[in-house]
């Protein structure tokens, strides 16, 4: 506990857990994609689906896919940003009893690859993404994350890891296709690694796709 | 951290509470006590400047329903509640106002609360003539309190209710308010509990689950309760409970609340006739 906990963060209103929140697991996404996606759908669950919009969570949700700050004063102007830039949007409702009341789904496109994020304002502003294109995960979005699609092959995790100068957090693992051979991994980092190593990374033999995602607060 | 723990330290070692409060972050979470300091500062500027920027303005909010309260009272003074109460009101409910309409806001302690503190810092500037370095001082004291409240209780409205949002912030403004006006600890504890208990019970009942009705006059109104309690303390009214054991009783208090009056929007003010069809009509508008 510190002062901080209670003073501050600057924001954007109205409400932690339905504007700030949404921003940041927008903003997940835009990191993922490494910009703004060429279309996005976000499926909102339970008590973001009903009210949405009388919060400001559809402006919040927008702005942080476009790559808006916390307290970026644009948020309020997202929908007519998005619309300018020609970022195609949509929102949706879906029923899911499991998971958390303030859950959203962002199902968005980069220059045809489909990504698929769900993500939990969990209340003041903290975040839960627990699943990155298929892999469950618990992310908070404090520290920095590689996305990696591998061969799925003796060694291949191994020869990823050792790349690696930094300590890893966390990882989450799912074999994607038996046929293809392909898995993904989702590592949780305690620090941002250097450029070199993400290049050396992509690199590798047993690497087909790399995503790396910087803390996003 | 609790009241009784500061105020060991600050008979103790005979340093000012607001140093002995960042003394005690560092104690606890290692925080340097001139990197909390320098933090706190861009808060408080930043706090400022948006009041600067807000106030007395006019609002399109995300459901209309409020959004030019604080105008209107800027434009009236019958003097029923002298300078420094009137510039402090009408800050706290343009910043609400401005919270409501998706502008930017520093969180103290949350988005719904966001103008109970501001209004008192606001007014200490405009009014008071105060200097940066006093206002940062007491500002420290007000954030002091707020974490001794999160750490013990929560400031959690779905939690507690609302006196753990605005009752906090009522608390934290008033002791901040004590201690720019040379309060003394004692003083500074005194407000903060007169505050908390006048607030105890308070409960969370947002119209729709929006933060507009009723949470935007309530920031304007705790202003008040805040300078009261601070001008009973600076007289020399001493709170019998001590702080420490008011946050129990509020922390009590909101367990026995049901869930209906913390943030689920089906008690209260949220749950009367008039909400109800308000919040259809919203829904239909907004489609
Ligand atoms: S009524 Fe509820 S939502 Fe409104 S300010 Fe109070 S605690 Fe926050």
């Amino acid at each position: 506990m510190s002062i901080l906990d209670v003073v501050g963060p600057v924001m954007i209103g109205p409400s932690s857990s339905h504007t700030l929140g949404a921003i940041r697991i927008g903003r997940f996404v835009n990191r993922l994609l490494g910009e703004k996606p060429d279309s996005v759908v976000f499926y909102l669950c339970g008590s973001f689906s009903k009210t949405y919009k009388g919060h400001g969570t559809d402006r919040a949700l927008l702005g942080g896919v476009l790559g808006m700050a916390d307290d970026d004063e644009n948020i309020k102007k997202s929908i007519e940003i998005a619309s300018s830039t020609g970022l195609a949007f949509r929102f949706s409702a879906f029923e899911n009893e499991e998971v958390h009341p303030n859950t959203v789904r962002i199902e968005c496109q980069k220059n045809g690859i489909l990504h698929d994020v769900w993500g939990a304002s969990i209340g003041g502003g903290a975040i839960n993404i627990f699943r990155v294109n298929g892999v469950e995960c618990s992310l908070n979005g404090k520290a920095p994350v590689i996305f990696v699609v591998n061969r799925d092959v003796p060694g291949a995790l191994s020869k990823i890891l050792n790349k690696l100068e930094i300590n890893v957090a966390n990882l989450y693992l799912k074999r994607l296709n038996r046929l293809k051979l392909t898995a993904a991994a989702i590592i949780e980092l305690d620090d941002a690694p250097s450029k070199k190593t993400l290049e050396e990374l992509k690199k590798l033999d047993v690497v087909l796709e790399l995503y790396y995602i910087p803390k996003i607060f | 951290m609790l009241f009784e723990d500061l105020k060991r330290l600050v008979n103790g070692t005979q340093l000012p509470l607001h140093e002995v409060v960042l003394s005690y972050e560092m104690l606890e979470n290692g925080e340097d006590p001139q990197t909390l300091k320098n933090d706190l500062s861009k808060l408080l500027k930043i706090m400022l400047e948006i009041s600067d920027k807000i106030y007395g303005k006019k609002f399109q909010t995300l459901t209309g329903l409020t959004g030019e309260n604080g105008f209107l009272l800027s434009k009236v003074d019958d003097g029923l509640l002298g300078e420094f109460i009137h510039c402090a009101v009408v800050t706290a409910i343009s910043m609400s106002e401005n919270n409501a309409s998706m502008g930017r806001i520093v969180a103290c302690p949350t988005a719904g609360s966001c103008g109970v503190i501001p209004g008192i810092f606001y007014a200490l500037k405009k009014i008071k003539k105060l200097d940066f370095e006093t206002l940062l001082n007491g500002f420290i004291v007000a954030g002091g309190i707020g974490e001794i409240i999160a750490a013990k209780a929560t400031i959690s409205g779905a939690v507690s209710g609302c006196q753990a949002e605005i009752g906090t912030a009522t608390a934290m403004a008033a002791a901040g308010l004590t201690y720019c006006m040379n309060g003394n600890i004692e003083m500074v504890e005194s407000a903060a509990s007169i505050s908390l208990k006048s607030l105890m019970g308070l409960v969370c009942d947002p119209v729709g689950g929006f933060v507009e009705v009723p949470c935007v006059k309530r920031n304007g109104t705790a202003v008040g309760v805040a300078v009261v309690a601070s001008q009973m303390a600076l007289a020399g009214i001493e709170s019998v409970i001590p702080f420490d054991e008011v946050v129990d009783a509020m922390k009590k208090v909101g367990k026995s609340l049901p869930e209906s009056l913390k943030e689920t929007a089906l008690g209260g003010v949220a749950s009367t006739p008039t909400a109800r069809k308000i919040l259809k009509d919203i829904i239909e508008n907004l489609g």
